[in-house]
Parts: structure tokens; C-alpha cells; sequence
């Protein structure tokens, strides 16, 4: 099993879907009191019940591959969770699949293809520019890291420790952003001063994947 | 929090179960995913209207399902966008093979979702169009916000679109239709009291007994400012000065005139509202030639009126004219 420490597994994918189910019910509360402050008091009870359909869909009917788990995590969130995230996390997944065609392994190359085709998705499907205090805060400046990192060299890890620090940073970024974008736009200059609920739930989906991923 | 509800998980589903047993011979209600639709649906060759959002806005839009309005409705949680699986299906049950037009509200969530019906949709090749409705002049529409709200004009939207696909529009058509009741449509509303989310079981915001909400949108969200309570005929023409300005309304025009209730007002107060709407319009020689007074697209049990003032021509007025049999509006039938 050699191979298991340069590539992440179909059981590795897995693992991550648990690990987030668990980190989405450990924060419910604390994305949803993020979410009262400026948007509809909902983000962390979406997440928990998406996450949660995920894990129930996928041992009911394991799929085959990585690209058929993520369809299945895709679909699953589009259907249950509702509001702005369900669409967005929904096509962060389901371009994600796009991403793993074909592959029973994710090497270091494969990991950032799957987070630069998920992340892209989101910023096609909300279309918000950096700054607008949105989930793409915390993504876009992941994404740079992971990039960066790929191409000095680091290994899966590596590349995720990156990706989930930088991730942090823009998380805390929003704070003093005016949001642009989405329910908290309608607030204007009392958006600013509160942590962005889905830069938050981003935050932890990029430090589940580097808590997880370690091979 | 004192609802006439079973359980508030249930409300939703529990309410709809009602609608379909009241109504047999114009909708039926599906469940899994849940939907809306006409009886008799799908009409082959006939175009078909579909909308949705949250629930809690009751009779919109499960109300407007039926002959010359709405083939069917996809209501999400209270307050909160439906999945796109129920748009699909929804789609598909009702596609009469002359395309489907999906009528949208503009908030973020029922935006997205839309979108990814339609293309869930159009991968199985069913032609569709969207109608954006962005209508609430209480929003500042700009770049740096998720611009203006859906509200009141949805609903002549939809009864003016579904009256042009049963005549027979083609559906670029009654997309094209639907742009333009959007583009001369207004609407503002105020709130006196809130309203509270059967699973939230506390009210969103807090007025005291003296003060209003002006430019409220229909989800419980504070407005545009809190002010105190002055006599109907001030706050009508506080709503009604801000929807002339924006169009701009003019001299001459012709106007549908909608006085909404927010859920919780009676009838007689918004009679009351119509009439000095009515004075003031006339006053400004803008012709109220219909009008609509009721309770339309409404926040729970909120109380509060909305106006919306659509600028008409001959076409859109022997539109709205033509026969509609639905739960909320029925007429030349």
C-alpha cells in the first residue's frame, strides 16, 4: 500500500465526506449565529442536514469511484439543502466529479485540479468577485496557496496545510468587508463587522480535507 | 408563538395537503419532490408557467395554479428557496411540448436554484426561459447589492403570462411578455407588526406600539427605515411618491393597481389604503383602470400592505382580462 502516501483513495474521499458531516454538526450553531447577524439564521442548519443526506445517500448506495461519490455528494446537496449554499456547494461538487474523471487515485496534481474545478464552479454559479464577503473570500485565496504549493513542490499535505491557512486568512478577511453579495447585501454598511457565514463553512471544508488527507 | 399548526416541521407540507383537498378540480399537489400543478396538466402545445420561492406568502404561488395563470408552483420552506429537483419535475409533469417559462423572484438563493433547474432541464431537452422579477423600489439597485427584490408585481406577471400561453403565445413570446410587465412594474410595502417562522417560534424583528417598517420585503427582514405610525393617507403617499418617482409614472398613464395585504391586515383597512391610493392617482391623472385589493403575496401572519403600480398598454390590459379559474383568483369564467 505504498501508493496511499502521494494519492488520495476512493476510501480517502470517504473519510473526508465523514469527517465533514461531523465538523458541519459540531458548528451548526456557530455558522447559524453567524448567519443571524446578517443573513436568515440558516447556514449551519443547512449544512448539518446536507451533510448529513450525504452520508445516509452514500451508504445506502455506495458508489463505484470518486467521480460517481462526488456526483452522488452533488446531488444530494442541491436537493437538500436549499437557499444559496445548496446550489453552490452542489456545484462545487459536481464539477469536482468533472475533475476526477477517470481516476481511482488523486494525486497532488489531481487534489488542486479538484478544488480549482469545484471552486470555479462556485464563483460561475454566484458570481461574486473577491472582496463581495461570500464563500469565493476563503476559496479563491486557497486555491493561490494550493497552486503555489503544487508547483514547489510540496505534497499532498503540504499543499493542503497551504490551502487551509490561507483559507483562514480570507475567512477572518470578511470581517471587516461590506458584503456585495447575496441576503447581507441588503444590509449595506451593517454587513461590516461579522465573520461571513459561508466563507466560515468553506474554511472548514478546505481543514477537514488537510486534517483528513494526511497519508 | 400561537399558530393553528400540528407541528411547525410539518406546517408547510400539512398546509399544501390542504390546498390539493380543498381544490380537486383545478390542482393537484405531488410530494416527492413537492409541487403544484394543474389538474389537467400538461395542455399539449400550450407553453407552460411555472414559479415558486418559499413558503409563508400564501396564496402565492400554490394559489395562482390553474387555468390561465400558473400550470404549476414549487413551494420551498417557509421563507426559503425550493431545490432544483422540485423545479425539474415540476417541469417535466407539466411540459406541454411548447416550452416552459420559469417565473423568478430575485433573491440569491431562488436565483441559483432556478438556474440550475433550467439546466437540468434543457439536458433533457425541455426549452426554458426565465423571467426575472425585481420589483421593490425600497431596494437600492446597484452593483454592490444583490439588487431589488420580487415582490408584488410577481403576481400580475404570472396572471398576465399565463393568459398569453393559453391564447397560444409561443414561449419567447411570454418570456417576452413577462420582461415587460417587470419593466413596468413597482411596487413598496410597510409592515406594523412582524411575523415569526414557524420553526424559528420568534418573531424577526421587534416594533413597538407607535412605530412602522417602511420598505419591508415579504421574508420578516427589517426595512428600509422605522418610523412612527402616521394616518393611512401620509404612508400611502410615502409608498406611492416612491414608486411614481422610480418608473417614472406619468401624466396619462394607465395603471393596474394592486393594494396587497401582508397576511395580518383586514380587508377593511385595505379598502382604506385603495381608497387614497385611488384619490392620489387621480389626483396626478394616472388612471387606475383595474385594481386589486386583497391579500396576494404575504409574510405569515405580518401586518402591513404593499402597493404595486404596473404601467399597462391595450395588450397587457386584455391579458389581464382573460379568464383565470385558480384557488386566489378566479374571473371570466
Amino acid at each position: 500500500m505504498g501508493d496511499l502516501n502521494v494519492a488520495v483513495t476512493r476510501e480517502g474521499v470517504l473519510r473526508w465526506l465523514a469527517v465533514l458531516a461531523q465538523v458541519f454538526a459540531g458548528n451548526r450553531e456557530q455558522l447559524t449565529d453567524l448567519d443571524r447577524a446578517i443573513g436568515d439564521a440558516d447556514h449551519g442548519i443547512n449544512m448539518e442536514r446536507g451533510f448529513s443526506a450525504v452520508q445516509a445517500e452514500l451508504a445506502a448506495n455506495p458508489p463505484a469511484d470518486i467521480r460517481a461519490i462526488f456526483q452522488s455528494v452533488a446531488a444530494t446537496l442541491i436537493r437538500s439543502v436549499g437557499g444559496a449554499a445548496g446550489p453552490l456547494y452542489g456545484t462545487f461538487f459536481l464539477r469536482a466529479a468533472a475533475a476526477c474523471a477517470g481516476k481511482t487515485a488523486l494525486g497532488a496534481a489531481d487534489v488542486v485540479a479538484l478544488f480549482q474545478a469545484g471552486i470555479g464552479g462556485v464563483q460561475q454559479r454566484g458570481k461574486a468577485e473577491p472582496g463581495d464577503k461570500t464563500m469565493l473570500d476563503a476559496l479563491l485565496p486557497a486555491l493561490d496557496a494550493m497552486r503555489a504549493a503544487e508547483q514547489g513542490g510540496s505534497d499532498i499535505a503540504g499543499i493542503l496545510d497551504r490551502g487551509a491557512a490561507a483559507a483562514e486568512a480570507g475567512m477572518l478577511a470578511t470581517i471587516p468587508m461590506q458584503a456585495r453579495k447575496g441576503r447581507a447585501s441588503y444590509l449595506g454598511e451593517r454587513s461590516i463587522g461579522h465573520q461571513d457565514p459561508g466563507a466560515t463553512s468553506s474554511c472548514l471544508l478546505l481543514q477537514a480535507a488537510a486534517r483528513t488527507w494526511r497519508l | 408563538m400561537k399558530k393553528l399548526i400540528n407541528d411547525p416541521h410539518d406546517a408547510v407540507r400539512d398546509s399544501l395537503a390542504g390546498l390539493a383537498a380543498a381544490h380537486p378540480a383545478i390542482l393537484k399537489v405531488c410530494f416527492d419532490p413537492v409541487y403544484v400543478m394543474r389538474a389537467d396538466a400538461p395542455i399539449q402545445g400550450k407553453v407552460a408557467v411555472i414559479s415558486g420561492g418559499g413558503s409563508g406568502h400564501e396564496p402565492m404561488h400554490g394559489g395562482f395554479v390553474g387555468r390561465g395563470m400558473l400550470d404549476a408552483a414549487c413551494p420551498g420552506q417557509v421563507f426559503t428557496s425550493p431545490t432544483p429537483d422540485q423545479m425539474e419535475a415540476a417541469t417535466c409533469a407539466v411540459n406541454g411540448g411548447a416550452g416552459v417559462l420559469h417565473i423568478v423572484k430575485n433573491y440569491t438563493g431562488d436565483i441559483m436554484n432556478f438556474e440550475m433547474a433550467a439546466e437540468l432541464c434543457q439536458s433533457r431537452g425541455i426549452e426554458v426561459r426565465s423571467v426575472v422579477v425585481n420589483d421593490d423600489v425600497a431596494v437600492e439597485d446597484s452593483l454592490y447589492t444583490a439588487g431589488r427584490r420580487g415582490v408584488g408585481t410577481t403576481v400580475l406577471a404570472e396572471k398576465i403570462c399565463g393568459a398569453a400561453a393559453a391564447r397560444g403565445y409561443d414561449l419567447e413570446r411570454v418570456a417576452a411578455l413577462g420582461r415587460r410587465v417587470v419593466a413596468n412594474g413597482r411596487s413598496m410595502g410597510l409592515a406594523l407588526s412582524p411575523c415569526t417562522v414557524p420553526a424559528a417560534g420568534k418573531p424577526g424583528f421587534v416594533l413597538g406600539d407607535d412605530e412602522i417598517e417602511m420598505g419591508i420585503g415579504i421574508h420578516g427582514e427589517p426595512g428600509r427605515k422605522r418610523m412612527p405610525l402616521l394616518p393611512a393617507r401620509e404612508l400611502v403617499a410615502q409608498m406611492a411618491e416612491a414608486i411614481l418617482a422610480d418608473l417614472p409614472f406619468r401624466e396619462g398613464d394607465r395603471v393596474i393597481a394592486m393594494v396587497n395585504g401582508m397576511g395580518g391586515t383586514p380587508l377593511m383597512e385595505l379598502y382604506l389604503v385603495y381608497g387614497e391610493l385611488d384619490r392620489l392617482l387621480n389626483a396626478r391623472h394616472i388612471t387606475p383602470t383595474r385594481s386589486l385589493v386583497g391579500n396576494y403575496i404575504t409574510s405569515l401572519e405580518m401586518a402591513g400592505c404593499s402597493i404595486t403600480l404596473l404601467k399597462t398598454d391595450d395588450e397587457l390590459l386584455s391579458l389581464w382580462d382573460d379568464p383565470v379559474l385558480t384557488p386566489a383568483l378566479r374571473w371570466g369564467i
